[in-house]
């Protein structure tokens, strides 16, 4: 049997601490293994500078300078045929380097092959946006904006996509506290009720494992339902929790379970 | 000639059923509790699937209507993000009195398993609610049994009075 443990500030601690855990990394292959990759990274190479390439999990992965971007993704889509940008984002690499890496994943269903296309770059700048060439770019651009707060240049709406317009912070950034700020706690009596109603309403419940019965504000025990408010003592007499008033209703008739009957016989 | 075995003079001689002013119109209240179709995540699955015909709402007379303004009670089904907050203040607001609130589910009752920084932490936090339904999601017959209870409190209170008005604040 495992060890107890007490259970009341289960909530109150993260139970995964190593917020900058890397995965172990399946093997690299190199590129030439591959005739198909092989060809088009030649091709790539001719015109751009590539620092990197490599074969992971039948993927090709090459690493460009940030300002190639739109070049490299053009020169894939028209002339080595990989016409869809499956998925982009970014990863937070803040706590190691200050850096973020962007990444472009590329399928060509002509050729059946992805490639992913990934850059650094600096805290706090700006990437190249490919919304012209793709269109599906458009969202996951905002939505980068929105999550990690990387702008993308020449964007034509760059605004929040899933957050609302006037919300503060970037979630998807590990420094982001998963509850949300303080700012996220109000958000939403700040904007209706306004700042006067927090002492009001009151701070948010987090514990999601706190079960008080001596609470008849926020919880009701089975049973023995009070109304709201009610001191609850230890002697309480069971309340028969019956949905119809006694002498039934004006023209509805009141359900008697004696003399009803009960079908336990699902095949009957 | 058919037998009839009426007696016409039974009652005062006339068809009259005698009652209240409030029982009558807590009955015609309670009994046509039009819902305003709320479903904002997984528990609105559960809210159609009650409406549909195998669990048959309409033998409540709860019909689900599309807009505030011809609604009784909101059934919140499902998770209500912060930036939703202010649309179903809003929707609650068009609302007419009488009004009552159902929260249906973990996720609208506390937040639910998503405790996290885009979840309102219970949907009482915006509004006032009249109901708690425990679950993830509450089954149908949880919601009609839900409906039940609310039509219970609606028979309890009296009808001539105006509804005081619910709000959080
Ligand atoms: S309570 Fe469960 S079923 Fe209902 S909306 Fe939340 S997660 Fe979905």
């Amino acid at each position: 049997m495992r060890a107890y443990k007490p259970k009341d500030d289960v909530q109150a601690k993260a139970y995964y601490t190593d917020r900058y855990y890397v995965a172990p990394q399946v093997p690299k292959q190199d590129v030439d293994c591959d005739e198909v990759f092989a060809a088009d990274l030649e091709a790539i190479k001719a015109k751009f500078e590539v620092k990197d390439a490599y074969i992971q999990v039948e993927q090709m992965v090459i690493y460009i300078n940030p300002h190639d971007i739109y070049g490299v993704l053009e020169l894939m889509r028209d002339e080595l045929e990989y016409t869809q940008l499956s998925e982009m984002s970014a990863i937070d690499w803040l706590a190691k380097d200050n850096t973020f890496e962007i990444f472009y994943q590329m399928l060509s269903m002509t050729k059946r092959k992805r490639i992913r296309v990934k850059y650094f770059i600096e805290n706090g700048q700006a990437v190249d946006s490919v919304e012209k060439l793709f269109r599906s770019a458009d969202w996951s651009e905002r939505e980068m904006y929105d999550m990690f707060g990387i702008e993308a240049n020449g964007h034509p709406f760059m605004k929040r996509i899933l957050m609302p317009y006037d919300w503060q912070g970037h979630p998807l950034l590990k420094t982001y506290p998963l509850e949300g700020d303080e700012f996220a706690a109000w958000y939403e009596v700040d904007k209706i009720y306004g700042k006067e109603a927090r002492d009001i309403i009151g701070p948010e419940l987090r514990d999601t494992a706190r079960v008080d019965r001596y609470d008849s504000e926020r919880f009701a025990r089975l049973g023995f339902e009070v109304p709201k408010g009610t001191e609850i003592t230890d002697d309480m007499e069971p309340t028969v929790q019956e949905y119809q008033e006694d002498g039934g209703v004006f023209l509805i008739r009141k359900v008697d379970k004696e003399s009803s009957k009960v079908i336990d016989d699902p095949q009957r | 000639m058919a037998q009839h075995k009426v007696n016409y003079t039974q009652d005062g001689g006339l068809p009259v059923a005698l009652t209240s002013i409030d029982k009558i119109v807590n009955w015609g209240r309670s009994n046509s509790l039009w819902a305003l179709t709320y479903g904002l995540a997984c528990c609105g699955i559960e809210m159609m699937a009650s409406g549909a015909s195998r669990f048959d709402f309409d033998r409540y007379g709860t019909i689900f209507r599309a807009s505030p303004r011809q609604a009784d009670v909101m059934i919140v089904a499902g998770t209500l993000t912060k930036k939703h907050a202010e649309f179903i203040k809003r929707l609650y607001d068009q609302m007419t009195e009488p009004r009552w609130v159902i929260s249906m589910g973990s996720c609208a009752n506390t937040g639910g398993m998503f405790n996290t920084y885009a979840t309102v932490q219970g949907a009482d936090r915006i509004i006032p609610v009249d109901l708690y339904l425990p679950g993830c999601a509450p089954r149908p017959e949880t919601l009609q049994y839900g409906v039940m209870l609310l039509q219970k409190k609606i028979r309890a209170n009296k009808a001539g009075n105006a509804q005081k008005a619910k709000r959080l604040m």
